[in-house]
């Protein structure tokens, strides 16, 4: 086995049991989801108008739970050195390590958002583009919140930068994605803003294991 | 094959309080250095930056081999074990999969893992959670990987301190067996190496 599916193993297991793995957002995720209708009253046609849009914006919320730790517990056991001195530069082992965190828990969250939505009263219809918009949207928030804990490691009070810096970068996907849902409820072409939604995800996949990286190396130096 | 490490004019500082300046230090193969020095001083950052972690504020580490310079950061990545006070070890984990995974990742197998851990006293202990090992247990867990993936450079933060003397010995012997196959140390120390060694004293 090459060097990246080891540690991709080693993270899966790692995020499995970090902070409850995934049953700690897809708990979080419930308890939201359930909580929606007492907060809004109990009219079918009321939360049928916002589900999809509520169980898609719960979802962003959801992912960002255990991303905060993401780096942090590598980096106070020294084993991020130990990751730096492997074969593979630390963007690989940043990107391996978001990926184990979007196949624990976005993928889970993916697999829940349409029941989320159609419990809410969202149409059946829906539900096909909205596991997709959600795995890939899980697939964005993935590396953009990995890529605020690892800054969050080098300054104190690391929890509130990685929500003052992440939470803007959620908002295009969390657009793009909403828009995808709406088009498609009222009947409208919906390839626009999907494609838009993939290709930032591709962007985040593609970019962020440098920013994570280097705010790493800065944090160890 | 690193030939030799050199160390020239090195500097470091942490914050606005310097370190240490000016330190030199050559190592060739089969050649073992003790860095001594009062607490604080800076062998751990001196360590780490031979390491390629920490950046120094001057000064140069260089690798050669026997056809010249080699490049650093590979060098680094292919043939230098940093052990620290931090191992890396995840407590919730089993000894055996902590062990298996910093071998493999450090370029040794499965195989030699558990040849290492049988060396090291650890067979019996491989199925615990590191989370239940002693201090002395731990560090002979992590110093496995060493005798586990072939790295010539080791570089070493009071690796001795939570052994018992069986143990000291016995990786007294390994040292020794890694500086006879071409291997070098540094050290940073408190008690003498078990092993022949230069003394490279920081601070004043």
């Amino acid at each position: 086995m090459n060097a990246f599916g080891l540690l991709l193993r080693r993270e899966i297991a790692l995020a499995w049991g970090r902070g409850g793995g995934p049953l700690l957002a897809l708990g979080f995720y419930a308890a939201a989801v359930v909580m929606l209708p007492l907060a809004l009253g109990p009219e079918p046609a009321r939360l049928a108008a916002v589900s999809t849009g509520a169980a898609w914006v719960l979802l962003a919320l959801s992912s960002l739970l255990s991303l905060e730790r993401l780096f942090e517990r590598d980096f106070e056991d020294g084993a991020l050195d130990l990751l730096s001195l492997g074969p593979l530069p630390l963007e690989a082992v940043a990107a391996a390590k978001s990926l184990a965190q979007w196949l624990i828990a976005g993928a889970p969250l993916a697999l829940a958002a349409p029941v989320a939505a159609i419990a809410l009263g969202a149409r059946p219809a829906l539900a096909g583009l909205i596991l997709v918009t959600a795995a890939l949207g899980g697939l964005a928030f993935a590396f953009l919140g990995g890529t605020g804990a690892a800054l969050a490691l080098a300054g104190r009070r690391g929890g509130l930068l990685v929500a003052v810096i992440v939470l803007p970068l959620l908002t295009p996907p969390v657009i793009f994605g909403g828009a995808a849902l709406d088009r498609l409820a009222l009947g409208l072409p919906w390839l626009g803003p999907l494609a838009l939604l993939a290709g930032y995800a591709a962007a985040a996949a593609a970019l962020c294991p440098f920013a994570m990286a280097g705010a790493c190396r800065n944090a160890l130096g | 094959m690193i030939r030799h490490l050199q160390i020239q004019g090195l500097a470091a500082r942490r914050g606005e309080r310097t370190l240490f300046s000016g330190f030199n230090l050559g190592l060739a193969t089969g050649e073992a250095a003790a860095l001594t020095g009062a607490n604080g001083v800076g062998k751990t950052t001196l360590l780490r930056i031979v390491a390629g972690l920490v950046q120094p504020d001057a000064g140069l580490v260089t690798f050669t081999s026997s056809e010249g310079a080699l490049d650093a950061a590979e060098a680094r990545a292919g043939a230098c074990h940093l052990l620290g006070h931090q191992d890396g070890l995840k407590g919730a984990r089993l000894a055996e999969e902590e062990l298996e995974f910093q071998v493999r990742w450090t370029g040794g197998t499965a195989k030699s893992a558990r040849a290492a851990a049988e060396r090291l006293g650890l067979t019996r202990l491989l199925r615990l959670p590191v989370r239940v090992l002693s201090a002395g247990q731990r560090r002979r867990l992590a110093l496995a990987r060493l005798l586990a993936s072939p790295r010539q450079l080791w570089l070493l933060d009071e690796p001795l301190s939570p052994l018992d003397a069986a143990s000291r010995s016995l990786f007294g012997e390994v040292m020794a067996e890694h500086l006879a196959g071409g291997g070098l140390i540094l050290a940073a120390v408190h008690d003498p190496l078990p092993v022949t060694a230069r003394e490279a004293r920081l601070g004043a």
